[in-house]
């Protein structure tokens, strides 16, 4: 039982050095990175005088390390410190851009298990008769189709050729769930992909599964077939899903920069992507805290799934 | 693509004045309705027919989709950056002045300004005019206004604009009154108070973000920053109510989401769109391309105290290498004008009384010979930072390399490029928006100016242009003007080949968009003079 939980309590330590290690990259890279906020405040008036005085009222004369250090030490206390180019708390930023960005992951979860898990299965069992040719030819095509031009593909046909659905969310940044049709679109372009993988895992988890040794014996027990396939098999061909599916959800939640700016919708993808454009090293420190974070804890989360799964795997985590 | 009436006169010639937006609003004063219509009729009278007539039509809501600085934005008028910002700050505040199409100062809050006799002491009137609050406009306001922004601690935009102004030596005369002080004499100092980011807020403000108090015609009503501004018309605007009853301002930085949110419905007004969208739905019937011509001058500046460039020769040279026509058409995709080497076509004192120039391959290479500048190899810095700069150097680099110069295009990062190519290396691409012409000589081509990326510094040339500040009559400065105009074009740095088009898209509903409005000038993302038929 003891070492049952060591065995979080390590990975949970080991995720917290993870994160530091994220924020000090990041914070190297940026710092790398050519010109800073006052640069990309002064634009196209790159007047010295004017980049100095920026400088000094953002204090990024100072040296690096005491920027760091001052903004670890507030992070200590919760606080993320505040914009450079607006003067706004870091953390308003993450409020705003959360909520559409957890919407859209939580929805695409929501469909993207069932029928992820649903079309693996039925390509499982009719190994290479049909479907399961159409379910993998079909799956691999979309899969290799680049996000920004399914995203534009939908678009032109459901929304500007036959009208169905709202082409982007601008100005439904607030209510999203006001406008349920806007949503469609961009759930889709989101489960594009991730249904693919997920889909193509399943299958192979479940057609290994179905083959193997226990299986055998289950069926010479005479279980019947469907507890076979969803009480034995399935869980086996679910771990490696779920390692992907974890790797899905840090993406779906850290933001997906694409379908976020093709649809209009202000999560953190796009938070990040101005934040970066703009130095505002900051806010891109918060972002990267919150990512590190959710990688961290989702990860965890699927390594004690998958031990619960399949708790022989649990020895080589 | 002509065969709709519309769009084969849906914008004038521009070599063709046609009706000025300077005498309707001089004329206008509290008659907004009559300018509206004086301005439908200058820009779209066949557009108007099929609809029946364009009389303004009161009420309504645009929604307006801008490329935006996400969540970062405010609305401090003072702080206004973007074409978002200056849009959103243009519908809450007013400035003292604002710039015609031409690029002429023309009164706003001020209804009059009077030099002295050494032009260094400026009276401004104001109009009679209130804030949101009911508050009047008062002399202490323009005061506390300028003072805020000129505060040496902050880095508001207009300070560089303001500079001029000795603000502990002007004051209020009265009411609505102020006396304004100059350092020295500035006969373009109406150019100031039309500054961009120079709005009038009240005395004291300081908070814009939560209830934002301006004089102009739009009230807040609400605001997320890098989503959406929601207004509400001003029905005590001084200039006239504007005719619709909301205003929204969306944020979509992506082209391809404004098109798509304009196309679907979702927005009337798209800016910035482009040429390439222009061209797919322009007399399409679907939405309507505006073309705001002379918007943004695109050059290549060549640092003229450093080889091989300090050589005019040379510099000459390298302006007859270019073909301009092929430029606007291969990197602006055609949306555009040929650039004569002169920044500010079309606008007050451009010299367009000087000779187009064309490419000419046999006189630059025998002005390189002469030169002693054979086989001359240049390194060209660009970078993806405005539309258009890697095309053109590419397009360049080819026409060069017929006259036997090689020319190597280096790409510099995006973020840093205005900063990283103001001081060093000898070439690179170069972009200015809409500004007077003085302004872009005292900003850029001065001996202390702040940005001068071509390091052309001249005495004689600073002489000449203290001379034209000091010169009252219009007439005598015109001419000073075009002296100066004359040297630049024979032996300047700024290779300019084109000026390009600025972009909207509207749909079809949508009604007194000026048409002849380059970026930044009053009537550009001007709302209160547009209605929705």
């Amino acid at each position: 039982m003891n070492g049952a939980w060591s065995w979080p309590v390590r990975r949970l330590l080991l995720g917290a050095g993870q994160t530091a290690a994220v924020v000090l990259l990041v914070f190297a890279l940026t710092e790398a990175l050519p010109g800073d906020a006052a640069v990309a405040l002064a634009g196209d008036q790159p007047d010295p005088a004017r980049i100095a005085a920026i400088r000094e009222t953002l204090h990024l004369d100072r040296p690096a390390h005491e920027r760091l250090a001052a903004w670890a030490a507030g992070l200590l206390h919760g606080d993320l410190g505040t914009s450079l180019t607006s003067g706004r708390p870091v953390s308003s930023y993450l409020a705003d851009g959360f909520g559409p960005t957890l919407l859209l992951a939580a929805l695409t979860l929501l469909l993207l298990v069932p029928l992820a898990g649903g079309l693996g299965v039925l390509a499982a069992r009719q190994e290479g008769r049909l479907a399961d040719r159409l379910i993998s030819s079909v799956t691999l095509g979309v899969y290799a189709v680049p996000e920004f031009a399914f995203g534009v593909l939908l678009v032109t046909v459901f929304a500007l050729r036959l009208d169905w659905l709202p082409p982007t969310a601008v100005g439904y940044g607030d209510e999203l769930l006001a406008h349920p049709a806007a949503l469609v679109l961009p759930v889709v372009v989101l489960l594009s992909r991730p249904v693919c993988s997920l889909a193509r895992l399943v299958r192979a988890g479940m057609i290994e599964a179905l083959a193997s040794p226990y299986v055998a014996q289950a069926r010479r027990y005479g279980i019947p077939g469907a507890r076979i396939r969803y009480a034995h098999a399935l869980p086996n061909a679910l771990a490696p899903a779920a390692q992907q599916l974890a790797r899905t959800v840090d993406w779906l939640l850290c933001g997906v920069i694409v379908v976020e700016a093709l649809f209009v919708i202000p999560g953190l993808g796009t938070v990040l992507m101005n934040a970066v454009a703009e130095r505002d090293v900051p806010v891109i420190q918060g972002l990267a805290v919150v990512f590190g974070c959710t990688a961290v804890v989702l990860n965890l989360a699927v390594d004690l799934v998958t031990y619960r799964l399949v708790p022989r795997t649990g020895v080589a985590a | 693509m002509h065969e709709n009436p519309v769009h084969a006169s849906g914008f004038p010639d521009p070599r063709f004045p046609g009706l000025r937006r300077r005498g309707f609003l001089a004329a206008a004063g509290g008659a907004a309705g009559l300018g509206a219509l004086a301005l439908t009729g200058c820009t779209g009278s066949t557009r108007d027919a099929a609809d029946g007539g364009g009389k303004p039509r009161r009420g309504g809501k645009l929604r307006a989709a801008f490329a935006g600085g996400g969540a970062s934005e405010t609305l401090d008028p003072h702080l206004a950056n973007l074409f978002a910002d200056a849009a959103r700050a243009k519908a809450l505040f007013d400035k003292l002045a604002d710039f015609g199409a031409d690029l002429a100062a023309e009164p706003r809050l001020a209804a009059s300004w009077e030099p002295n006799a050494a032009l260094d002491r400026w009276t401004v009137r104001l109009r009679k005019a209130t804030f949101h609050d009911g508050k009047p406009v008062t002399a202490r306001d323009v005061l506390y206004s300028f003072r805020r922004i000129a505060d040496p601690k902050k880095t508001f935009r207009a300070k560089a604009s303001l500079e001029p102004l000795d603000l502990k030596a002007s004051r209020a005369v009265d009411e609505r009154t102020v006396e304004f002080a100059l350092k020295r004499p500035t006969a373009e100092f109406p150019n100031l108070l039309a500054a961009f980011g120079a709005y009038i807020v009240p005395d004291g403000a300081t908070d814009f973000d939560t209830e934002p108090v301006g004089s102009g015609p739009f009230r807040f009503v609400s605001f997320t920053p890098g989503r959406s501004a929601v207004f509400r018309r001003n029905d005590d605007y001084w200039d006239g109510a504007p005719h619709l009853e909301q205003l929204e301002f969306l944020v979509a930085n992506e082209e391809s989401a404004r098109v798509n949110s304009l196309l679907g419905g979702q927005v009337e007004y798209a800016h910035e769109l482009a040429p390439t969208t222009a061209r797919a739905y322009e007399g399409k019937g679907q939405i309507e391309i505006i073309r705001l011509r002379n918007s943004a001058m695109q050059a290549f500046a060549m640092k003229t105290d450093r080889p091989p460039f300090d050589d005019k020769r040379v510099r000459e040279a390298f302006f007859l290498l270019a073909d301009r026509k092929e430029l606007v058409n291969g990197a602006l995709s055609g949306a555009g004008e040929v650039g004569n080497d002169l920044f500010g076509k079309g606008y007050e004192y451009y010299a367009d009384g000087l000779p187009q120039r064309e490419q000419d391959l046999d006189r630059a290479r025998h002005l390189l010979k002469k030169a002693g500048a054979d086989g001359l190899r240049v390194t060209l810095d660009t970078s993806a930072v405005a539309a258009g700069f890697t095309e053109s150097a590419a397009i360049f680099r080819d026409q060069a390399a017929k006259a036997g110069v090689r020319v190597k295009v280096a790409m510099g990062s995006k973020d840093s490029y205005w900063q990283d190519t103001l001081e060093s290396g000898t070439l690179c691409s170069y972009r200015s928006g809409a500004m007077p012409i003085e302004s872009h000589i005292s900003q850029r081509l001065l001996s202390g100016s702040t940005t001068n990326a071509t390091q052309w510094k001249h005495k004689d040339f600073d002489a000449l242009y203290q001379q034209a500040q000091s010169t009252r009559d219009k007439k005598d400065r015109a001419a000073v003007y075009a002296r100066m105009q004359r040297r630049l074009y024979a032996e300047g740095g700024f290779l300019v080949w084109g000026f390009a088009d600025w972009i909207l898209g509207t749909a079809r509903t949508v009604r007194g968009v000026a048409h002849r409005a380059p970026a930044n000038t009053l009537d550009w993302a001007r709302f209160d003079k547009v209605w929705l038929a």
